[in-house]
């Protein structure tokens, strides 16, 4: 979790992209997290609903509160 | 100051039944509610209804009551319409409201205990599907933890707070209205979609804001305010009103619940106090701040005060943070409690991950989550941000089912925090908590069933052998029949009569409780 000073730092160095990339190599790398991601869409397309288009129009609820 | 008081979130869930789009909304949730209720019930007899004679939807917090010929029939939700609706022995209401299933918590003290109830809720609810799946011939009914259809349609989740009576009402909107739109930022579950109708393909922060139209009113199902104004305290009127915040989405994500109750309780210990800050963030034009720091995604936006300033959401969400912290310091000479300290330091942390970069928050607030999942699909796929693709990717994260959920798969997967662990979440699905009057109501239910004829936020009635007529015992007091005050009591009556005969009812066969 970043803490105060982490993320001040992180906050100046916005537009010094190397000091960005060393912050962000502390954490977890663009890189790493892409290849994350990347597996997680792998399960998801698995479970995600096969006919997104159909899925997604017959979605309809009434109003509540 | 602190984030505990008496508080509670009540949650309606959106509801489909794949293949058969025309099903009867309130059908499907009558089933949803009475599969689970029978199941509670293990073949005993119950016949608990919800008792409305306390009820007052139409009180109105500025002072006047609405009369009954110029309200909705929609806000009409004490007349008892038949509905499916369950106490269960963990203090909380299952019941049916307005074609969707809905869960209200039980009383709490504090925001990790409505975390807590609230994921027991959504457990309730799953298990509540599979029930239901069992009936001859139903199809399956699937439910979602959101609030729109991206069609036009919005249901809410609700946060209750008490409060007290004295504090003016002008000054809970004045101090309110700002943070509401800027909390947002760590609040929202994430929406492809924007406008009520979700016409145009872009993503913005939360789902409700779209659905807010007027700065303050009574109204909850159509021009729906910022600061709703309904003023049904469940408790002495004398000294205690009950906030209805209805601004706020549903949540997936267990830290995002915590910070909004926790943050959201600190403020209104403050303006109970008097708010000792001297900024006055009043936007020149709330509601469509609301809708525009919801749809900026950077944050970037600047909201325009009525004084002529120009901050943005972060801007004026770190000002409230910081008098918080003061005030803090201030008013507390001795030892803070843990749970205060710890909002508002997770309050700060997160404000300042928000503003040098949101990303890093994809484990802890839904918005950020959502969106990085859909990022990785438009990255990997080339997608378009108007892809059914991504929008079946926004309904199916709040799919509660945990197989399929998407929420539900990134916690298993350790890419969303979690704060309880499933035994606790069981646990809390049929143990009511200790410290509030949801001990009683949910123990009653677990002992007396049978003979609870009915019950409510404020009262359980009893129907007892003997008695000629129904027994209420009012619990008007949110605090008191916990576990301290009534655990042994319980724990020493062999019966329901004997309990009723402790509580000071005449003996049988003579008048009871006036009913």
């Amino acid at each position: 979790m970043p803490q105060r000073e982490s993320a001040e730092q992180r906050r100046s160095s916005r537009e010094d992209v190397v000091d960005e990339e060393v912050v962000h190599s502390a954490e977890s790398a663009p890189a790493e997290l892409d290849a994350e991601v990347d597996s997680i869409l792998d399960e998801i397309d698995s479970v995600l609903e096969e006919n997104a288009e159909d899925f997604v129009k017959s979605f309809v609820q009434k109003g509540g509160q | 100051m602190s984030v505990h008081r008496v508080m509670g979130i009540e949650t309606e869930y959106g509801i489909t039944v794949p293949g058969h789009p025309t099903m009867n909304a309130m059908v499907s949730s009558s089933q949803i509610v009475n599969s689970y209720g029978q199941f509670v019930a293990r073949g005993q007899r119950t016949k608990a209804h919800w008792d409305y004679d306390v009820e007052s939807p139409l009180r109105d917090a500025r002072g006047f009551d609405m009369t009954r010929a110029d309200a909705d029939p929609s806000q009409l939700t004490d007349e008892d319409t038949g509905m499916a609706n369950v106490i269960l022995t963990n203090g909380a209401r299952l019941y049916v409201d307005h074609a969707h299933p809905e869960y209200s918590t039980p009383e709490v003290t504090n925001p990790r205990d409505a975390v807590l109830w609230d994921r027991a809720g959504v457990r309730v609810m799953e298990r509540a599907m599979e029930l239901a799946a069992q009936i001859p011939h139903a199809p399956p009914i699937v439910l979602y933890k959101n609030n729109t259809d991206n069609k036009g349609a919005s249901y809410g989740c609700h946060e209750n707070y008490l409060m007290q009576r004295a504090t003016p009402f002008a000054d809970i909107v004045r101090h309110l209205v700002p943070f509401f739109i800027t909390r947002q930022v760590f609040t929202g579950s994430g929406r492809l979609g924007i406008g009520q109708d979700g016409r145009t393909s872009a993503f913005q922060l939360t789902q409700r804001a779209d659905f807010f139209e007027v700065e303050v009113g009574l109204e909850t199902t159509l021009k729906r305010p910022i600061i709703n104004t309904r003023d049904e305290p469940h408790a002495d009127p004398e000294r205690f009103r009950r906030l209805h915040v209805i601004v706020g989405d549903a949540n997936l994500s267990d830290k995002a619940t915590y910070l909004k109750l926790g943050t959201t309780a600190i403020v209104l210990s403050m303006i109970e106090a008097g708010f000792p800050g001297t900024r006055d963030w009043w936007p020149a034009r709330p509601v469509a701040e609301m809708h525009a720091v919801s749809h900026d995604p950077s944050l970037a936006h600047r909201i325009e005060l009525a004084d002529g300033g120009r901050l943005t959401a972060l801007d004026i969400q770190r000002g409230i943070h910081e008098q918080a912290v003061a005030f803090c310091a201030r008013e507390q000479a001795g030892p803070q409690d843990p749970m205060t300290i710890d909002v508002l330091d997770q309050w700060g942390r997160v404000l300042d991950a928000l503003a040098a970069d949101p990303s890093t928050l994809a484990r802890e607030l839904d918005w950020v989550a959502k969106r990085s999942l859909m990022e990785g699909y438009v990255r990997r796929d080339g997608l378009g941000w108007d892809s059914p693709r991504l929008q079946a990717i926004d309904l199916q994260y709040a799919d509660i089912r945990r197989e399929k959920g998407l929420a539900a798969r990134l916690e298993q997967r350790g890419l969303l925090d979690r704060m309880f662990t499933d035994d606790e979440v069981e646990r809390a699905m049929h143990q009511p908590p200790s410290d509030t009057r949801a001990y009683f109501r949910g123990e009653c239910m677990r002992r007396y069933a049978e003979s609870v004829a009915a019950a409510s936020w404020d009262s359980v009635v009893f129907d007892v052998p003997g008695y000629d007529s129904l027994l209420r015992v009012p619990t008007l007091e949110p605090l008191r029949g916990t576990r301290s005050h009534v655990g042994d009591l319980l724990e020493d009556a062999p019966d329901v009569a004997t309990l009723m005969e402790r509580l000071g009812a005449q003996p049988p066969r003579r008048s009871g409780a006036a009913r």
